[in-house]
């Protein structure tokens, strides 16, 4: 099973590295672009095959490593 | 009075502190391997500056697993003292050593120069050679050294007298053009709540020698020397 841990500020935390895109993007002519934020993608290849064992497995991985919850949140997806 | 400081792969202001807490103490620190899961018996762990783990993940995020730094955690919460200077700022968050977290600068410059800082108490182990109010100049060198903490957060700090040090102009005065990195309430440095933990993003064992440019971090290190001895 392949785990893919999505990882972004919280929306009250600023992302001064999104705030950089979006300039970018206005300065390279694409128009309409509104607030962009930046994360993570983390993929995790698990050898637990059942979907609830490897949901808690990962999300005992963010609390301890993956995450930072005072600035952080995530979420997460499962393919088996 | 014994210390030691954690060297991690990474870590490359272990060598600057090595020198001023020698030039302090008078004796040779005990240079510790993030790998050693054991601690000597010490008054004070130093956690140095650097960039260990390469920064992956989150800055810290990785040291704080380290073999090393559980024995530290265990060690401070017997009362033992601990430093964490810049990369050993972020790292004590990371561990939960200290509340917060530091995130990326907001201009998103790494910030290498002399910075100047208000000093917000002077009474802790890591401050009394200065008074409140006190201007130092300290050299900074970080990209992710916005401190953050929620607005409860903020105000425990507030309350409980843990914000150590503020970004100011050179009279002392904390204004917000001079808070470099965007940090809330232009922390610089804070404590735990029973001020045995000190964080801080600047460098005092940068400039703990004249012939350094300065020696504003001295008075720092001369102060806890002789707090903890």
């Amino acid at each position: 099973m392949k785990a893919r841990v999505h990882v972004t500020l919280k929306p009250a935390v600023l992302d001064p590295q999104g705030s950089a895109i979006r300039k970018a993007l206005g300065s390279l002519g694409f128009t309409g672009v509104g607030k962009v934020r930046q994360g993570k993608l983390i993929e995790i290849e698990l050898e637990e095959s059942e979907p609830a064992a490897a949901q808690a497995q990962v999300e005992a991985m963010c609390k301890k490593l993956l995450v930072n919850e005072v600035i952080e949140t995530y979420r997460l997806e499962l393919d088996s | 009075m014994k210390s030691a400081i954690v060297v991690f792969p990474g870590s490359n202001c272990d060598r600057d502190v090595q020198v001023a807490l020698r030039q302090a103490m008078g004796s040779e620190p005990i240079m510790i391997w993030h790998k050693d899961s054991e601690l000597p018996e010490v008054d004070l762990i130093v956690l140095p500056g650097g960039f260990s783990y390469g920064d992956y993940l989150r800055c810290g995020a990785m040291s704080a697993h380290a073999p090393a730094m559980r024995a530290t955690v265990e060690a401070a919460a017997k009362g033992v003292a601990v430093l964490g200077i810049c990369n050993g700022f972020q790292i004590l968050t990371e561990a939960g050593l200290l509340p917060g977290a530091l995130a990326r600068n907001r201009d998103l410059k790494f910030h290498c120069r002399d910075v100047h800082l208000r000093v917000e108490t002077g009474q802790s182990l890591f401050t009394s050679r200065f008074q409140e109010g006190q201007c130092l100049r300290i050299p900074v060198a970080n990209r992710d050294g916005c401190y953050l903490a929620d607005e409860d957060g903020c105000r425990r700090l507030e309350d409980n007298g843990q914000i150590a040090f503020r970004y100011s102009d050179e009279t002392g005065s904390v204004r917000p053009e001079v808070n470099l990195n965007g940090s809330v309430s232009s922390i610089a440095g804070i404590f735990n709540e029973q001020k045995t933990v000190l964080g801080l993003m600047p460098h005092p064992e940068r400039l703990s020698d004249p012939a350094l440019g300065g020696d504003d971090g001295r008075a720092f290190f001369d102060g806890l020397v002789e707090a903890l001895s």
